[in-house]
């Protein structure tokens, strides 16, 4: 195969490599084809050191992992689309760009849209090999995109859309979404009057509307366990059709978490029930991943300066009682306390 | 070939000559025949290597074709009035990626109140969204320009809009001359893309762009247009040559030569105009007629050297730009800063109402005569305005206009 831009970029990031948290030195006991994309030395960088995320950002995390597997499984033929956004804007300040990938941002709302385009053209060019990923923010996402989210869904349009959700309109300066959890201080939902932070809706589940579309492969997936989501990654990659990924990625910023707590707090939120890991096919919720070890949700919400008004002047019983039943009703809904507790690696 | 057949099937036939490799859909009349057509191309084999997406809206329309174009596909798409404006956003983004999308305007008035017919306002609308405008003065020229379009584009990597008039265009049945297959090929060669997403080949498109540079980055924009006003004539040339008739260019004259008054329009009504001089000219002098067929980028040059020797320039268009008055005579006084002639403003013809020569000429008569206001609506119910005006001076809360005004000609007729 002839020598390509491609292949001299990640070539010359092939130095770089980092070893990796408690939980992935775990890799060298797994069979090496179920290694993570992140542990080999040929993983394709697709977005490289230099971007201007904050400390502990754990949408640039999610991003990495998630288009580094995709990288692989495609063979490197991967074309990105992004949605306006935190990672749009930290991944690419003029003149600079951390893409190792054909990547293309074209507006906030239409990134499904754009990637149809794309993946229309390849079609049109014979070029089904090469494959083509949309991604946003939750925002971007479950809000101003979602009409072309769902049409590209409905046309089972042979697009892997990725959302990355740190709740809220990270890019502008932490606004409300309609991804937003109740009860959480958001610039437009401040912690002031009877009722602070975020109102209890009746919540907007994308994933579980994505599933509702039938289309090939629906799944969440979390920073906080890396192994899985690759492994996500790779199995929508082995799909053709529409597919949707929804990555839970903390915002230390907007949520006032430790920077180096990223991974922690997105452990609490799957494991306290907020944010079920799950993956789904054709309108069928297929498996899901089960809580190891069941925390309260105010384990979770403590971490984050987002959720202080409920714990202080005083408790708000009420609402936290409320977030629980929220966590409960997620934990039923996918069995996540049952007996086979052995992470499916 | 010579073919009977209306407006929208010939730009369809016109657009699947050119091989477009993507297109996207969305209906709106009157631009739904056109999109029709096309689907129906593609399915029948008859335009193939061609990805035909009906999409959820204009906005996804447009978007579809962006990303297709950025992947290095030749995309079409077509759309109108409510239509552009969905798209609004994208129709920005296009031009400011360099895409050289085709769209067709069918082009209708803008609600509300809503209205379905004819006039240019949705064009106005994008003016300065630096796409090239192209308008078409008759089906045949629709058709031709839709093939010139996709050279132009390519050409220059910029969007372009071919604006044919809704419903009077659009829908009308005419013979026409459809290229061969051979022909087109001959004038328009395959698309190669100034940029394009390709994994041997990573680029990044769309990056943020600070103050530093986008000044020169607008500059650049405003420079393409004017590059397409010195491409568009070469075009216009090698396109007669290949197919043997005049098709698009800058404008086109009418008796302009020796003429004190000319007229200046865009679109279908130039057709009429050319009658109404004619007419009038038993009476009087030869009054000119200028039609522009490429309306972004605005020739000024040209059109200040055409009208170089006019003192009165009547513009008559489509669309009012309210509190200011006429979009297009804006652009044209500009253009004839210095030149001893004065320009005069008539809006016909909006939402679909009919421009006849008769009333052209009265219009004209008063002009000759040096009666004619500086903006002039034409053939306006003046008593139906009045009686509203009163209506509102009576009390605040009169109610919906539109509903108003139906009711008042329910009761006065349409005088
Ligand atoms: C049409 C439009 N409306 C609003 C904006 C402003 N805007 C840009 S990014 C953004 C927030 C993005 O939020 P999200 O999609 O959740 O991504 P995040 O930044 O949180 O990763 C907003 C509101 C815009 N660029 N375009
Ligand atoms: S604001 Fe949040 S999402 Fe944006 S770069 Fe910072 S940590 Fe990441
Ligand atoms: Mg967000």
């Amino acid at each position: 195969m002839p020598q390509t831009k491609l292949d001299e970029l990640s070539d010359q990031q092939k130095v770089k490599f980092y070893q990796k948290g408690t939980f992935t030195v775990g890799n060298r006991l797994v069979d090496p084809d179920k290694r993570d994309v992140q542990a080999s030395q040929d993983r394709s960088n697709a977005i490289t050191s230099g971007h201007r995320a904050c400390q502990g950002c754990g949408e640039a995390l999610g991003a990495r992992f998630a288009l580094d597997a995709a990288m692989r499984a495609a063979d490197s033929k991967v074309i990105a689309v992004n949605a306006t956004g935190c990672l749009e804007v930290f991944s690419t300040p003029y003149p600079e760009t951390s893409w190792q990938l054909p990547w293309m941002h074209s507006l906030f709302g239409n990134a499904p849209a754009v990637a149809t385009g794309v993946q229309a053209a390849m079609r049109a060019k014979g070029r089904e090999d090469v494959r083509a990923i949309a991604q946003g923010g939750d925002g971007g996402t479950t809000d101003i995109g979602f009409g072309c989210l769902s049409g590209m869904f409905e046309r089972n349009d042979d697009v892997l859309y990725i959302c990355y959700d740190n709740e809220a309109y990270m890019n502008t300066g932490v606004q409300r979404s309609s991804a937003t959890p109740p009860t959480a201080r958001t610039a437009t939902t401040p912690a002031v009057g009877d009722a602070p932070g975020n109102v209890f809706g009746t919540g907007k589940n994308v994933p579980l509307i994505a599933l509702a579309h039938n289309i090939p492969y629906v799944a969440t997936a979390s920073v906080s366990n890396l192994h899985d989501l690759e492994a996500k990654v790779q199995k929508a990659m082995s799909l053709r059709g529409a597919r949707y990924l929804h990555i839970f990625v903390p915002c230390p910023l907007g949520w006032g978490s430790a920077a180096e707590d990223t991974i922690k707090v997105a452990r609490l939120a799957s494991e306290c029930g907020l944010f079920p890991l799950w993956e789904g096919e054709l309108g069928v919720v297929t498996g899901s991943d089960p809580i190891r070890k069941k925390v309260p949700v105010e384990d979770y919400l403590k971490t984050q300066k987002r959720f202080a008004h409920l714990f202080k002047p005083e408790r708000d019983e009420e609402r936290l009682a409320a977030l629980q039943r929220m966590a409960d009703h997620n934990i039923e809904r996918f069995d996540l306390l049952r007996e086979d507790k052995e992470p499916a690696i | 070939m010579l073919k009977q057949i209306e407006g929208s099937r010939a730009v369809a036939e016109a657009v699947a000559l050119c091989r477009p490799e993507v297109i996207c859909a969305y209906p709106i009349t009157p631009q739904t025949h056109i999109v029709e057509a096309c689907g129906e191309f593609v399915k029948t084999g008859q335009l193939q290597n061609c990805e035909y997406v009906n999409v959820e809206s204009e906005f996804a329309a447009l978007s579809v074709a962006i990303g297709a174009s950025a992947a290095g596909a030749r995309t079409y798409t077509a759309t109108a009035s409510q239509g552009l404006l969905f798209m609004a956003e994208a129709v920005y983004n296009a031009s400011g990626l360099g895409l050289p999308i085709v769209m067709t305007l069918g082009n209708r008035a803008i609600g509300a109140p809503i209205n379905i017919w004819n006039d240019h306002s949705d064009a106005m609308s994008m003016r300065d969204a630096g796409w090239i405008m192209l308008f078409a003065e008759t089906n045949q020229e629709a058709l031709d320009l839709h093939i010139q379009a996709f050279r132009l584009a390519e050409q220059l990597s910029c969007p372009i809009m071919v604006c044919m008039d809704g419903f009077i265009l659009t829908h009308a049945y005419e013979r026409l001359e459809i290229p061969d297959q051979a022909a087109v090929d001959a004038f328009l060669p395959p698309f190669v893309p100034r940029q394009a997403l390709d994994p041997a080949d990573p680029y990044s498109i769309g990056a943020m762009v600070g103050p530093e540079a986008f000044t020169e980055v607008r500059y650049l924009a405003h420079d393409k247009q004017l590059q397409a006003l010195e491409v568009i004539p070469e075009i216009h040339q090698s396109f007669k040559e290949q197919f043997g008739r005049e098709s698009g260019g800058l404008f086109h004259t009418y008796q302009v030569e020796g003429a004190a008054t000319v007229v200046v329009t865009m679109g279908s009504l130039a057709g009429t105009l050319k009658d109404a001089v004619d007419e009038l000219a038993q009476e009087g002098p030869q009054v000119g007629v200028i039609s522009l067929s490429c309306y972004r980028p605005f020739p000024r040059t040209e059109l200040r050297h055409a009208l170089e020797h006019a003192r009165r320039v009547i513009v008559v268009e489509k669309a009012v730009a309210p509190g200011a008055g006429g979009v297009v005579s804006m652009d044209l006084r500009m253009a004839l800063q210095g030149v001893d002639c004065y320009v005069k403003t008539v809006i016909a013809g909006l939402g679909g109402r009919p421009v006849t020569s008769p009333s052209l000429q009265s219009m004209l008569r008063r002009a000759l005569k040096g009666e004619l206001a500086d903006l002039h609506f034409l053939d306006l119910n003046r008593g139906m305005v009045d009686r509203e005006l009163a209506r509102q001076r009576r009390g605040i809360a009169t109610g919906p206009v539109a509903e108003n005004l139906l009711k008042d000609a329910a009761t006065h007729g349409a005088d």
